[in-house]
């Protein structure tokens, strides 16, 4: 089992989803987070308050998988949510311990089997 | 010159002001987190340059008298505008209370294309718009121009400023072409509690808009007061039904453009037609504009917040309806078709038809103009995609202020084409 940690770009999401959900990865989290991967600073001003903004807005995706579901994973993030411009992201893969579904107490490969 | 009438053009002139920035709140809450400023500052943005395009030619081009198509150049720059009575107010303050519904009626347009329009060529199109398309039609209702004379009923501008504003945004819409995601990812409202706050000002802010186009503080202005709070509350109340009945959910965003759409038709009507016609004119016009709202996403064009079925169908409606409601009793004015004068419901027809067709015709004109010149749309990808509070205008209506750095003078980055060099550095 891994865990794939993705970071991308907020208006990318909806494309990242759909791409998941067609190759069948279906359990996931996401969290909104602020980052910064080099991308050119904004500037923004309120008054006369000019301000660079570090740091932008990502949403990460954090997903069990098993290993073989890894690639196909990847690849669909990969392709969803690129765009070609610095700030696409990054995405991780890490092994994973243990997994349990807390629902049945299942674990491991079992618990990141979609039902049905 | 009365003291009484003065006071109420007053107060209704500041009323019919609100209502831009209320508009703004209400488009404002149904868009993307990321575009809440910029369509905010579409509303807002018409306080100042139509009101400037108003009081510097508009104005003249829709009341000076003239042909019937436009009024003549008498009163540029406010020339003769002054203390003198006009009716029983000032002339200033009548000026003034019609530059409030110039304002009003270019900022509707906006929400037809929001999270796309590039905001310098926004702000060129609401000025020109107001002083080529609005002025005209203006002075063909109520500056005497032909529709006036062929008897056209338009108590406070179903016609003028609905019809208008919902054509004018269903050509801009076409124009520019839809969004980027439209009908590909889901584009929901940001803040509902925005979009009813809008709502609930758009109301108060129309018993200025109705009730002070009597121009007085008199027994029409009575009427119109109690059709503007009968019309929208029977529209409310259809809706609503409506939206119980087909998905067992009364919907907020629902109730605040049921609002809208009843306050819309009542317009041409408030002065003209019985309070009990008032609520029947309400119900029905809920009917052909819930219909439309669930229509228009299933099409490709990007109508985004719905100005045609609002504004342009409600409107329309409205126009009509007066045609068929319109008791001499109660106003004095004239009769409609239910008490024995069909012709004026064929001069309504006359009137929203020819009002379209110019408004359809001229806003092309004036968006392909424009575009010679500069770009309408913003980029896809740091334009919308990256959202238009931060391209266009360089603020954030939610910043948590994280990760920002100060940026002292000294560091200020080297100035682009677009800014010009801080003075300093000039030197």
């Amino acid at each position: 089992m891994k865990l794939v940690v993705a970071v991308v770009r907020p208006e990318k999401l909806g494309e990242v989803l759909e791409a998941l959900f067609r190759h069948e990865v279906r359990g996931l989290t996401i969290t909104r987070v602020q980052g910064h991967g080099g991308e050119t600073e904004r500037v923004e001003t309120y008054r006369g308050t000019t301000v660079k903004m570090e740091l932008s807005e990502k949403v990460r995706l954090e997903i069990g998988v098993s290993d073989h579901f890894v690639e196909p994973t990847v690849r669909a993030i990969l392709k969803a949510a690129h765009t070609g411009d610095v700030g696409d992201g990054k995405i991780f893969v890490l092994p994973v311990e243990r997994v349990y579904r807390i629902r049945t107490g299942e674990r491991d490969e079992a618990a990141v089997t979609p039902v049905g | 010159m009365n003291a009484a009438d003065t006071a109420w053009m007053l107060i209704a002139t500041a009323l019919v002001l609100l209502m831009t920035p209320a508009l703004g709140f209400f488009y404002g809450g149904l868009v993307r987190a990321k575009n809440a400023l910029n369509t905010m500052m579409m509303s807002f943005a018409a306080l100042g340059c139509v009101a400037m395009a108003w009081a510097l030619a508009g104005y003249s081009l829709a009341f000076a008298p003239g042909s019937g198509w436009i009024g003549n150049l008498s009163h540029l720059f406010l020339h003769g505008v002054d203390l003198n009575p006009l009716g029983t107010i000032p002339h200033v303050l009548f000026m003034a209370y019609q530059g409030t519904f110039a304002i009003i009626t270019a900022a509707l347009i906006s929400g037809a294309i929001v999270e796309r329009m590039q905001f310098r060529a926004y702000l060129l199109f609401l000025t020109l718009w107001s002083l080529l398309v609005y002025a005209p039609i203006a002075h063909w209702v109520w500056g005497g121009g032909w529709l006036a004379k062929l008897g056209a009923l338009d108590f406070a501008g179903g016609t003028v400023v609905h019809v208008n504003a919902g054509v004018a945004a269903v050509v801009a819409a076409v124009v520019l072409g839809p969004r980027k995601d439209y009908a590909r990812q889901a584009t929901l409202p940001h803040n509902v509690p925005f979009t009813l706050l809008g709502a609930g000002l758009l109301w108060f802010g129309w018993f200025g808009f109705n009730a002070g186009s009597a121009l007085g503080a008199n027994t029409t202005a009575a009427l119109a007061f109690v059709n503007t709070m009968l019309a929208p509350a029977a529209t409310l109340l259809a809706w609503t039904l409506l939206d119980l009945q087909r998905g067992g959910k009364a919907t907020a965003v629902g109730g605040a453009t049921a609002i809208v759409v009843g306050l819309v038709a009542v317009t041409p009507a408030a002065g003209y037609i019985s309070p009990l016609s008032a609520i029947l004119l309400g119900l029905i016009a809920a009917l052909p504009s819930y219909f439309g709202v669930l229509w228009r996403p299933r099409t490709r064009l990007d109508d985004s917040l719905d100005v045609l079925a609002a504004h342009g169908v409600g409107g329309t409606i409205g126009a009509i309806l007066t045609g068929v409601f319109a008791q001499k009793l109660w106003s004095g004015a004239a009769n409609g078709l239910l008490f024995g004068e069909p012709r004026q419901v064929l001069v309504q027809i006359v009137a929203v038809a020819s009002a379209a067709a110019y408004s359809a015709f001229a806003t092309l004109v004036i968006l392909k103009a424009i575009g010679l010149f500069m770009p309408l749309r913003v980029t896809d990808r740091t334009g919308e995609g990256l959202g238009l509070d931060v391209s266009q205008h360089g603020e954030e209506a939610y910043g948590t202020g994280e990760g920002a750095i100060l940026v002292l003078p000294e560091l200020v980055p080297p100035p682009t084409a677009a800014a010009p060099a801080p003075a300093g550095e000039r030197a």
